[in-house]
């Protein structure tokens, strides 16, 4: 049985356009597959990425135009629906960044900040990224 | 009037942040003005125009290589000669020597040459305005 992970996300949007997507939930999903149990916390900036209709233009550079830009809100999804990997959003740092829990993807879940030790003793990794 | 002259310095590698993408965005809209650029490619940003970067699929998208049509820097750069020339400008494009042989990574896309500080002194003397964008 896989060693259950916790891996807490605070860098975000970080090449996000190059690689088209973010490459540490780009990891954690290509090792789930590959047998790994993960859990991940959006901490930080990183909670953006659950916020719900976000995109962006891809990048044009003369008659070169990038066509598969990233949407970071259908990869958190793809994390919780495809990839079954449990998604908690630290509540304060939404708050303080004006986000209200209406505007999240469905299936993510808001932990408060007390409540992170707890979540540490589930698992046997704790991983920050 | 005379052409306007601008420089850019970049640091960062490829695929590791999003300074390349503003400075590509920075250097598209020069370009479309005709002006003549320099731009002198420093540490891990050496990497941008190596022209054996190959794209590749996405099995956790779901996209086979077509599909997932991944951006590659040196496509970027290659574009960025070839849209300074549409308008009638120049680009300079300087991958600075020792960063290039610390990484192994002397294959240029075409137009792309190799350099030296001294490259980054002559392009400073000769601009309009120099940005420096460095990696943090």
């Amino acid at each position: 049985m896989a060693k259950k992970t916790l891996n807490i996300v605070e860098s975000a949007y970080r090449a996000v356009m190059e690689e088209q997507d973010d490459t540490i939930l780009w990891l954690l999903a290509a090792m789930q597959a590959a047998g790994s149990e993960h859990t991940v916390v959006l901490r930080g900036n990183a909670v953006n990425y659950a916020v719900a209709g976000q995109g962006v233009p891809g990048l044009t550079i003369g008659e070169w135009k990038q066509t598969q830009t990233p949407k970071m809100d259908r990869d958190v999804i793809d994390l919780v629906q495809k990839w079954m990997i449990p998604v908690f959003v630290v509540e304060e740092d939404l708050r303080e960044r004006g986000i209200a829990r209406e505007e999240l993807v469905p299936g993510v879940t808001l932990v408060a900040r007390s409540s992170l030790p707890a979540l540490f003793a589930e698992h046997a990794v704790v991983s920050h990224w | 009037m005379s052409k306007t002259t601008l420089t850019i310095a970049l640091m960062d590698p490829p695929y590791e942040s999003e300074n390349l993408t503003t400075a590509f965005r920075i250097l598209d809209v020069a370009a479309r003005r005709g002006y003549d650029l320099n731009v002198f490619a420093y540490e891990g940003a050496a990497g941008l125009a190596f022209a054996r970067q190959a794209p590749h699929p996405n099995p956790v998208h779901g996209k086979n290589l077509a599909e997932e049509n991944h951006p590659t820097t040196k496509d970027q750069v290659a574009a960025l000669l070839a849209e300074t020339e549409r308008h009638g400008g120049k680009l300079d494009w300087v991958n600075c020597g020792m960063c290039v042989d610390e990484r192994g990574v002397s294959e240029f896309v075409p137009g792309t040459r190799r350099g030296s500080p001294a490259d980054l002194h002559a392009f400073t003397e000769a601009s309009d305005n120099i940005l420096v964008i460095p990696t943090k």
